[in-house]
């Protein structure tokens, strides 16, 4: 059985969820046995349904009020002990922040062979060996796992969301729920834009901005196209922009569907956080700047000239002109 | 209160990555060495502040690698800590190498173990988990922010779309990212003195490794940027929308 970790925050499935459960229906299919996923925390039971319609046939569920905030070393025996209990011969993470403290603390319980930032289902040709990132996603390693019981935390919007129909059976079950060394005092939410690890689309800006006063030329486009906003490293450090916005080496790191970059030259160190975007557009009045070279389209020219234009030909396109 | 902080030798940022041995070894003929940024910018500057500030007693770093990591090691003692030990190993499986820093944080009592979020080669952010895991303590991971006062530590951590404050009690294991510190540059002072400072060198404990890297790939070449006049940016979207069909 492949087992996957559906995660939830304020009784909400996190979306990085539907593609760890899609990956891990895909893998259960693969290895001919069957997908469950295990919801720890507060849920209504039609969304423990609904994740049926990514192709996992029961859901196992324990509500205990414990699990409503989020410690990893309470998480983690919980999982093990569901996880030995079920006979779960995989264990399927997204690798968002949540499957970063679990996998490996999982991986360290079960002294199972864990891989993170998987990008491909298992080759099992020979063993069972799993593609990931490495070296900041300017290459791959193929990782073979060498224990029985095996954990897989994948890279997110590395293997997609593919909805199959359907829904699953919920189990209630009560799973070891330890009082916690973690108290959670504070939240504190980005409100009104979609967290820049899950946004599809993301505009982002650098120094050639020129200035805060300019982040309009990125809002007006980013809202104009459904996007969130993102910026270089020089950016964030002068303070035009928030720290979370910064993308790069040492800032976050995306994989968006489409990244722009508008007036960012491409440093190696930027480009380590965002090379794994699926399709890359770059903004650039110098027709030199290296992230040319990484870019799947182009267009070398004054971006306060050209992303206006580009935001209203976005607006024709939606029809909202 | 001793802190550990666990230091990685990791390629520069601006290396050129390829590989050797039929594509099993990484080519590092040329390449320069660092400590891995998120250990040093973050995990190390954080240790030592709270040293400067009277929480810490004692700043210890700790490498698991070859002899060819001590230069890097003198690199991170430069910009401070008390003393560092090296684990007389190799190893690319992150549970081999956790379990080493696992028993040199028990043998030494440490109430707080520091990673930085991941390592710039492997990525796996995955050493820090499995060293709580193995001490039975709680884990921080992706920590902006520490502070400790009267035995408990206050932290925030990144949640998807923002951040989350919280209290735990130590000993512990924090991971840290961008937020924690900022980047100290040593000084003269600081080069001179790592020089003498001791870096003990342990063997390891016995452990299986739960995983192997087989062969490493490039990603398949770009096949080259498409350019748009920038007269006519409407086309731009037009191939975004019918080609690449991203909008």
């Amino acid at each position: 059985m492949v087992l996957i970790f559906a995660d939830q925050a304020d009784g909400q499935i996190k979306k990085s969820t539907f593609e760890a459960l899609s990956y891990g229906s895909k893998l259960a299919a693969q290895l001919g046995t069957t997908a469950e996923a295990v919801v720890l925390g507060a849920v209504d039971n039609a969304s423990l349904e609904a994740l049926g319609n990514h192709g996992v046939s029961k859901v196992h569920h324990d509500a205990n009020a414990a699990f409503n905030q989020f410690d990893a070393q309470v998480y983690t025996k919980a999982i093990a002990a569901l996880a030995t209990q079920a006979g779960a011969k995989v264990i399927v993470f997204s690798s968002n922040t949540s499957g970063k403290a679990l996998a490996p603390r999982l991986s360290a319980n079960l002294k199972a062979g864990l891989v993170s930032g998987a990008i491909a289902l298992p080759d099992t040709s020979n063993g069972f060996v799993v593609k990931k990132n490495v070296f900041s996603a300017k290459a791959y390693a193929n990782v073979q796992l060498l224990t029985d019981v095996k954990i897989i935390a994948l890279s997110p919007n590395a293997f997609g969301v593919h909805a199959t129909g359907g829904t699953a059976a919920v189990t209630a079950v009560s799973l070891p729920a330890d009082s916690g060394k973690i108290k959670v005092t504070a939240v504190e939410k980005v409100t009104g834009t979609v967290p820049l690890g899950e946004a599809e689309l993301v505009v982002s800006g650098g120094r050639g901005l020129k200035g805060p006063e300019n982040w309009g030329l990125v809002e007006d486009l980013a809202k104009a196209m459904g996007a969130s906003t993102a910026c270089s490293r020089p950016v964030a450090d002068a303070h035009w922009r928030p720290h979370h916005e910064h993308v790069g080496q040492t800032g976050g790191a995306i994989a968006p569907n489409l990244y722009i970059a508008i007036g960012i030259s491409g440093a190696i160190q930027h480009l380590a956080g965002v090379n794994r975007s699926k399709t890359i557009v770059v903004i650039n009045k110098d027709p030199e700047a290296p992230f040319f070279k990484a870019a799947d389209y182009g267009i070398v020219g004054d971006a306060f000239d050209v992303v206006p234009k580009l935001t209203e030909a976005v607006k024709k396109l939606k029809g909202i002109a | 209160m001793k802190i550990l902080v666990c230091i990685s030798k990791t390629p520069d940022t601006t290396a050129k990555i390829a590989f050797t041995d039929n594509n099993t070894k990484f080519a590092d003929a040329g390449v320069q060495f660092i400590v891995n940024p998120y250990d040093e910018w973050y995990a190390l500057v954080r240790a030592l502040e709270l040293k400067e500030a009277g929480v810490a007693s004692h700043v210890t770093l700790l490498t698991v690698g070859a002899a060819d990591a001590e230069p890097i090691m003198r690199k991170a003692l430069a910009i401070g800590g008390d003393d560092a030990i090296r684990v007389n190993a190799e190893s690319s499986d992150s549970f081999y190498i956790a379990s080493q820093i696992a028993a040199v944080a028990t043998e030494g009592s440490y109430d707080l173990v520091l990673t930085g979020k991941e390592t710039i080669d492997y990525n796996g952010s995955s050493i820090g988990g499995m060293v709580a895991e193995l001490l039975n303590q709680p884990f921080v991971s992706l920590a902006t922010k520490l502070d400790i006062a009267g035995g408990t530590a206050s932290l925030s951590r990144e949640i998807e779309g923002g951040e989350e404050k919280l209290e735990t009690s130590l000993p512990l294991v924090v991971s840290c990212q961008k937020g924690m510190a900022e980047q100290r540059i040593p000084n003269m002072k600081g080069i001179m003195g790592a020089r003498t400072k001791p870096l003990a060198v342990k063997e390891p404990v016995a452990v299986e490794a739960l995983t192997t890297v087989v062969s490493f790939e490039m990603p398949p070449a770009k096949s080259g940027v498409k350019l748009v006049s920038a007269d006519t940016p409407e086309e731009l979207i037009r191939l975004l929308h019918e080609e690449a069909k991203v909008i």
